[in-house]
């Protein structure tokens, strides 16, 4: 069966299996190097095996909750949407989570996803606390900041290339209600933007869209999303209706592929210069259900399709603060003289990080989308030359296309994780199109 | 919510199989109690752990052999409350070249196709009509609609039981009990796994259980899950039988 990630680039033929139980997982890991696949929301090719790829997405149920601590234990296929959809409505919220509620729980450890409130809260692994993993021989490992120590840091942001999570618990957060009290500031440069995430690291949600494509004095506006948890007395009108509503919304599909070149400098720069307008006539502050928050793109199920058939690769990389300032601004200069720009891209503080192998550090993040072509691929080169420049790193579960030499020049842990691979039986045993690729 | 809004408790017969967990989540997610009865306890308690946690209800499960007839009244009897609504997903597919060499594994597949859910959902039947109301969900199968060489064994017991449900719903239209038939077709789960099914034709468990709830609130008869097996098997039952003895389908 025909596998990508949500890039829908690369594409492999795969061998899929969806075992029902342990045994039969653990039977299907004698069939050779395997890698588990969540609900195939990473970008590129960490998910898939041509040999053996295991769909976790019989694992998917809910197996307790503790109202007392928050503490939700569920197995790996678990999709985060439906812990939303499940908790809300009880006053609770996940701790952390991406651009989309479509990813599995096992998949939110793998990568050590991060979220809008990372530069206060810190990444999904920050919230976990313990871990189910079957590991090289079939055994089941529980592991945890205290119990298993190295297993679990290895794991939590290992790209599953440890073993198989089976299980996580975690701790969702408690809210009064489920609507963000959600402020738009527009920032008319780049510089301006830092200021507005500077001065504003207390707040818990703060995301950018950037204009990648804006040049001289515009270079970097950016839209700057601030938000807060409602509280009770935050809500008015429709939402104190449903204080803990709404109910989940209808969804529009994009039905075809869009046909080739239909994303070009001219289409996204219009797009952009409109999206910007809408942004200054809409700035100041409202209420925001936590669907159309936090996931604006899932409320077109296969946006993906936008780039037409050949796919795309998503380029995100991490920059250290202290060089945050002029690796951006080179990025974004590279970008617009390329003319090659996205219409979706984020900008985003992060605040400190102290776990193994997880993508984030102190500084700033940037993603963009590129649709697939030989002129994107060579500029995305000229953007890792420019992070590891500056000390910058590269978020895996993105990555569909970078070389092992950028790798390890960028992010010296994965070099050490590789050998340690080797010795724990585990480079035999688990194995991605992503870890073949950068000889992991 | 009040007393009088208060759902009725669902029992699903086989309740590990795919059709039965999907149906289970789909009433749950109405708010029904549910009652999970399966053979043997493995994996039970994580099903019920995600229903009751998802959908806020009442789960509760009971052991079921279901080919142990004897036990049947005993079986109805612990559970904690007589069901509104009962749907039984028990069945078994078998092989159809050992059921034609092997009377044993012939009447494994009979028993478990007809027998054991006929005389269950009979058992349940009495209970429903002594009360005066209830919805019985059979899930039979398009194979009963003419048997083929393919799958004959399981077909006739099939068809057996797609019989009795028809007599049981005459049978009870009076006393305000009503029974529905299911036809589901193909349907992409465990019973299925490997075999290479047309697209078209392939239901997933959960269009499955969304038939079902729509076919309970609508007081359906007989339905197919999709509508263009109604079609297939139109055309397979009125093929003459000189031509369709010598066909392979």
């Amino acid at each position: 069966m025909k596998l990508s990630g949500w890039g829908r680039y690369p594409v492999v033929d795969c061998t899929v299996s969806a075992p029902r139980s342990e045994t039969a997982l653990r039977a299907q890991l004698l069939c050779g190097p395997a890698i588990a696949h969540g609900n195939g929301r990473a970008y590129g090719d960490c998910a898939i095996n041509a040999a053996n790829t295991i769909s976790m997405r019989r694992f998917n149920r809910m197996l307790a909750f503790d109202p007392d601590t928050g503490q939700l234990v569920a197995e790996a296929g678990v999709i985060l949407g439906d812990v939303a959809f499940a908790f809300v409505p009880r006053g609770w919220f996940p701790p952390v989570t991406p651009g989309t509620k479509f990813v599995t729980l096992g998949g939110m450890v793998a990568a050590d996803v991060h979220g809008k409130n990372h530069h206060r809260d810190g990444s999904f692994g920050a919230f976990v606390d313990w871990i189910d993993v079957m590991v090289a021989d079939g055994s089941v490992i529980r592991c945890s900041p205290d119990e298993n120590v190295a297993l679990f840091e290895r794991t939590v942001g290992g790209m599953g290339l440890t073993g198989i999570i089976l299980r996580v618990a975690f701790r969702l957060r408690p809210v009064e209600s489920g609507w963000i009290v959600q402020t738009t500031i527009p920032a008319h440069n780049l510089d301006a933007a830092m200021e507005a995430f500077e001065g504003s690291l207390d707040a818990t949600y703060s995301v950018a869209w950037i204009d990648c494509l804006a040049t001289g004095s515009e270079a970097g506006r950016s839209l700057i999303l601030f938000g807060e948890h409602a509280r009770l007395a935050d809500l008015h009108g429709n939402a104190c209706r449903q204080p803990l509503g709404p109910a989940p919304k209808r969804k529009k599909t994009l039905p075809i592929d869009a046909p080739r070149g239909l994303l070009n400098g001219l289409t996204v720069r219009a797009f952009n210069a409109l999206y910007w307008r809408n942004g200054l006539r809409s700035a100041g502050t409202r209420l925001v259900d936590w669907d159309s928050y936090f996931y604006p793109l899932d409320a077109i199920l296969g946006w993906n399709r936008i780039y037409g058939r050949r796919g795309f690769v998503q380029f995100q990389c991490a920059l250290p603060l202290a060089a945050s300032r002029d690796g951006l601004a080179q990025i974004l200069n590279e970008i617009a003289s390329a003319g090659q720009g996205s219409f979706l891209a984020v900008l985003k503080r992060f605040g400190s990080q102290d776990s193994q192998l997880s993508f984030p550090m102190e500084g700033y993040t940037l993603a963009l989308d590129f649709p697939v072509s030989t002129r994107c691929l060579a500029l995305i080169e000229r953007l890792d030359r420019i992070t590891i420049e500056h000390g910058g790193r590269f978020y895996l579960a993105k990555d569909g296309r970078m070389t092992p030499q950028t790798l390890r020049s960028s992010d010296p842990r994965w070099a050490r994780f590789a050998e340690h691979r080797v010795e724990a039986g585990e480079a035999a045993a688990f194995r991605s199109a992503q870890s073949e690729r950068l000889a992991l | 919510m009040t007393q009088a809004d208060a759902k009725g408790p669902v029992l699903i017969l086989a309740a590990r199989s795919d059709i039965g967990n999907a149906i289970a989540h789909r009433f749950a997610a109405a708010g029904h109690p549910i009652q999970l009865a399966a053979r043997g306890a493995e994996g039970m308690e994580a099903m019920r752990a995600d229903l009751a946690l998802r959908h806020q209800v009442e789960v509760s499960v009971h052991a079921l052999d279901a080919l142990d007839i004897e036990a049947h009244e005993a079986f109805l009897d612990t559970l904690p409350a007589l069901p509104e609504i009962a749907v039984c997903a028990v069945g078994l597919l078998g092989d159809q070249a050992a059921s034609a060499a092997d009377a044993g594994a012939a009447t494994k597949v009979m028993r478990s196709n007809f027998e054991a859910p006929a005389l269950l959902l009979g058992a349940l039947a009495n209970r429903f009509e002594a009360r005066g109301s209830g919805v019985i969900v059979g899930l039979s199968s398009v194979a009963g609609d003419r048997g083929r060489a393919t799958n004959y064994v399981y077909g006739a017991a099939k068809a057996g039981f797609t019989a009795f449900l028809s007599g049981l719903r005459n049978r009870l239209a009076p006393s305000g009990v009503h029974v529905v038939t299911v036809l589901p077709g193909f349907v992409n789960t465990q019973m299925t796994e490997g075999m290479d099914l047309p697209a078209r034709l392939t239901a997933e468990p959960e269009e499955v259980a969304l038939a079902v709830e729509r076919a309970v609130t609508r007081r359906q008869n007989v339905i197919y899950v999709r509508r263009i097996w109604w079609l297939v098997m139109m055309i397979i039952r009125n093929i003459p039988e000189p031509l369709f003895k010598r066909m392979k389908i």
